[in-house]
């Protein structure tokens, strides 16, 4: 017998039945399909927009997060351009190669030095974008694509993220919503990874203090774009 | 590892005689507690969560075979691999033949306890492969040659001084006069000396916290990102889990990670909570080429439809532990295995064997917080219970201690002779103390007197005083 075998045959043989057909079967593929929300705090999802937007900022700051309010997409290559400077660190960042953000005014800054791509060991600062954030308790989401490589967020000591207020989501569960609305179907269909960040790198092995930046980024910048009002 | 759980009573000696440890479980013991109840107290829902997490992974177990299969089949459509492994042996064999089919060289590790469990680094040195661990706390006892001490803070058993000496002994590329006192210092030096390795390694091993049946998934929790540089740079992913980590849906998942965090360090969440799906996507620019899962028995299934069934809720974070007044005062290394505190007591049997394991159900003051704490919802001193039972009925105690219970059962099977023998006995004792108001020394009690004394009775036991003062109310 093959080791598979002989573990589903010994699972069966604790749970007292065999393999489930029919519909005992059908009852839990239903379950599955139908993905149920569980319990989820109201502490997120019982806000209107603008205070949801307000608590990602609180909880995204409460885990050493910075966040930045822009009115506009005008606005964020100062933005970049101001918190490199403010952080003494060189003009330049590695862009995820996304439609988004190429289409922000960068002309206007030409002393800032963007190149595009994966992250590669050099690179100081990185800049992306996010699918969504969890206002529940100041998460990003980012996901791994053609256009988002998983690298820029990990890789580099900086990291910036780009993300409108409309992104804003209550729980976890808008975020796989989100996931689940993309084209395709099964799991091929999704991206290969799905990144929850909250805050920098961190950790507490060492005599339990918090130390930031163990392995990944040091700073994680959000540049929020208030753009609700605009739609 | 090859487990030292026979030699519990003699390790914790040490760990009680041993003055860094005794400094480090301080930390640990008071802020690992306060961090959790202050997190829990800003979650009104917290309790209902428990119960619900509580309920998932019930009903995962109850079907196991059912999620199991659609897990695999999932990770097939997104392009992986899972491999079964019934054992141990069979689980390093897996890992190696796919480290061996592309060449590897260096393996780079996420903190995994079912790789401690099978004794992974061991396997891939004797083969040639070098395995680097990259969570700080196991970077540091993997260049000190010892184990874990604890499940989610390997290293929770020492202090800076002890890492800076560690690390002066292994860096020696380094410059010698340089100044690592400081943690700070300490992450900065890890962190240079890691990123290489990063870099350089040809497979990437996580474990996982979550295995996701509707998508193939594997979720790792990190609050470092080793485990995300680990599963991102080499060109293959291999993710090494126990099957009871399966949970039905994503739904699911976020329900018992909303429990995870909070019990485990007192975070609302940790810093990265990384989804993977199957290998890099055509046009993806980074990502593994290959995904593999090894899927680990290794005496889980045997725990099924038993009385230690529950324990395969557990989710690993250490909240048990933290919260142990006897974990707290010998350490991890005391239970001589890969899991310490009150779930290894239930689990470490399971899996080593009581012969091997049987002190461990027997090291508990019985206080109930490990239940109390625990965001699922165990058992774990009923659990404990029974395995004494088991210990006792396979005649594994020792023969006094066998007979002593066995007469104190028959005595207290029969109240009036029990309540007549501890009325005697309070009166001998209070008679024998009453001077001193305590006992520095009893016969058959030595071990309780060495380090304390013991209060002597005031004379009458709880029954016949009880009994007196239910007569004058009448």
């Amino acid at each position: 017998m093959s080791a598979r075998d002989d573990i589903l045959g010994a699972i069966r043989a604790g749970l007292g039945r065999a393999a489930l057909t029919g519909d005992a079967g059908d009852e839990l593929a239903a379950r599955v399909a139908a993905h149920r929300r569980n319990l989820i705090p109201a502490r997120a999802a019982a806000l209107d927009a603008p205070r949801r937007v307000d608590l990602f900022v609180q909880m995204a700051e409460a885990v050493q997060t910075t966040v930045a309010r822009v009115s506009s997409n005008q606005d964020v290559p100062g933005e970049v351009a101001r918190y490199l400077a403010a952080e003494n660190l060189p003009a330049e960042v590695k862009m995820a190669p996304d439609p988004s953000l190429d289409a922000l005014p960068w002309a206007e800054r030409p002393l800032l030095n963007i190149k595009r791509g994966k992250a590669e060991p050099g690179d100081v600062a990185s800049l992306t974008p996010c699918l969504a954030a969890v206002a529940e308790t100041g998460t990003l989401m980012l996901i791994s694509g053609e256009a988002t490589p998983t690298t820029l967020n990990f890789l580099p000591d900086t990291h910036i993220v780009v993300l409108r207020a409309g992104q804003v989501v209550a729980s976890y569960e808008d975020g796989w919503d989100l996931l689940r609305q993309r084209p395709g179907e099964g799991p091929q269909a999704l991206p290969r990874t799905v990144n929850f960040i909250t805050g920098p790198s961190r950790t507490g092995d060492i005599e339990q203090k918090i130390e930031l930046g163990a392995h990944g980024p040091r700073r994680l910048h959000v540049i929020l774009i208030d753009d609700a009002t605009q739609g | 590892m090859d487990p030292t759980s026979r030699a519990f009573i003699e390790n914790a000696h040490a760990g009680l005689a041993n003055p860094v440890l005794r400094r480090a479980l301080g930390i640990a013991g008071t802020g690992f507690p306060a961090r959790r109840a202050e997190a829990i107290a800003r979650l009104p829902e917290f309790e209902a969560l428990r119960d619900e997490g509580k309920a998932i992974k019930d009903h995962t177990i109850a079907h196991l075979d059912f999620y199991l299969e659609l897990y695999e089949k999932n990770v097939a459509a997104a392009g992986g691999t899972v491999h079964w492994a019934r054992d141990a042996a069979e689980a390093r064999a897996a890992v190696l033949e796919i480290c061996r089919s592309v060449g590897a060289k260096i393996v780079t590790k996420g903190k995994s306890m079912v790789a401690e469990e099978i004794a992974l680094n061991e396997h891939l040195e004797a083969n040639g492969i070098t395995p680097v661990e990259t969570d700080l706390g196991e970077y540091i006892i993997q260049l000190r040659h010892e184990p874990p001490s604890h499940i989610i803070a390997p290293a929770i058993h020492l202090m800076k001084e002890q890492v800076t000496e560690t690390f002066r002994a292994s860096h020696t590329e380094l410059d010698p006069a340089r100044s690592i006192t400081e943690a700070p210092q300490l992450c900065a030096e890890a962190r240079a000396m890691l990123r290489p390795q990063f870099l350089a390694a040809d497979v990437g091993i996580t474990g996982a916290n979550f295995l996701i049946a509707e998508t193939g998934s594997s979720i790792i929790v990190t609050n470092e990102g080793n485990g995300d540089l680990t599963q991102t740079l080499p060109k293959v992913h291999i993710v090494v889990a126990s099957l009871e980590k399966i949970v039905p849906t994503l739904e699911d998942a976020a329900t018992l990670l909303r429990l995870l965090a909070r019990s485990a360090t007192g975070q609302e969440f940790s810093s990265y909570t990384t989804m993977s799906t199957g290998p890099r996507r055509p046009g993806d620019l980074d990502g593994p080429e290959q995904y593999h899962v090894v899927l680990v028995d290794n005496g889980r299934s045997a725990m099924i439809g038993g009385e230690f069934q529950e324990m395969l809720r557990c989710l690993r974070c250490a909240a048990c532990l933290n919260h142990c007044p006897v974990y707290t005062a010998v350490g991890g290394h005391a239970y001589g295995w890969v899991y310490p505190g009150p779930m290894g007591a239930v689990l470490t049997p399971a899996l080593i064997g009581i012969a091997e394991a049987g002190h461990l159900p027997n090291a508990s003051t019985f206080c109930g917080r490990c239940e109390s704490v625990c965001p699922v919802r165990i058992p774990l001193p009923k659990m404990m219970r029974h395995w004494r039972e088991r210990q006792f009925s396979q005649r594994q105690v020792a023969p006094a201690y066998r007979i002593g219970l066995t007469y104190w059962a028959w005595v207290a099977q029969h109240p009036a002779l029990y309540h007549a023998l501890v009325e005697i006995k309070a009166r001998l004792l209070g008679w024998l103390g009453g001077g001193r108001g305590r006992f520095r020394a009893l016969p058959l009690a030595g071990g309780w007197t060495q380090f304390r004394d013991m209060p002597a009775p005031e004379g009458r036991s709880f029954h016949a005083l009880w009994a007196e003062r239910q007569r004058a109310k009448r």
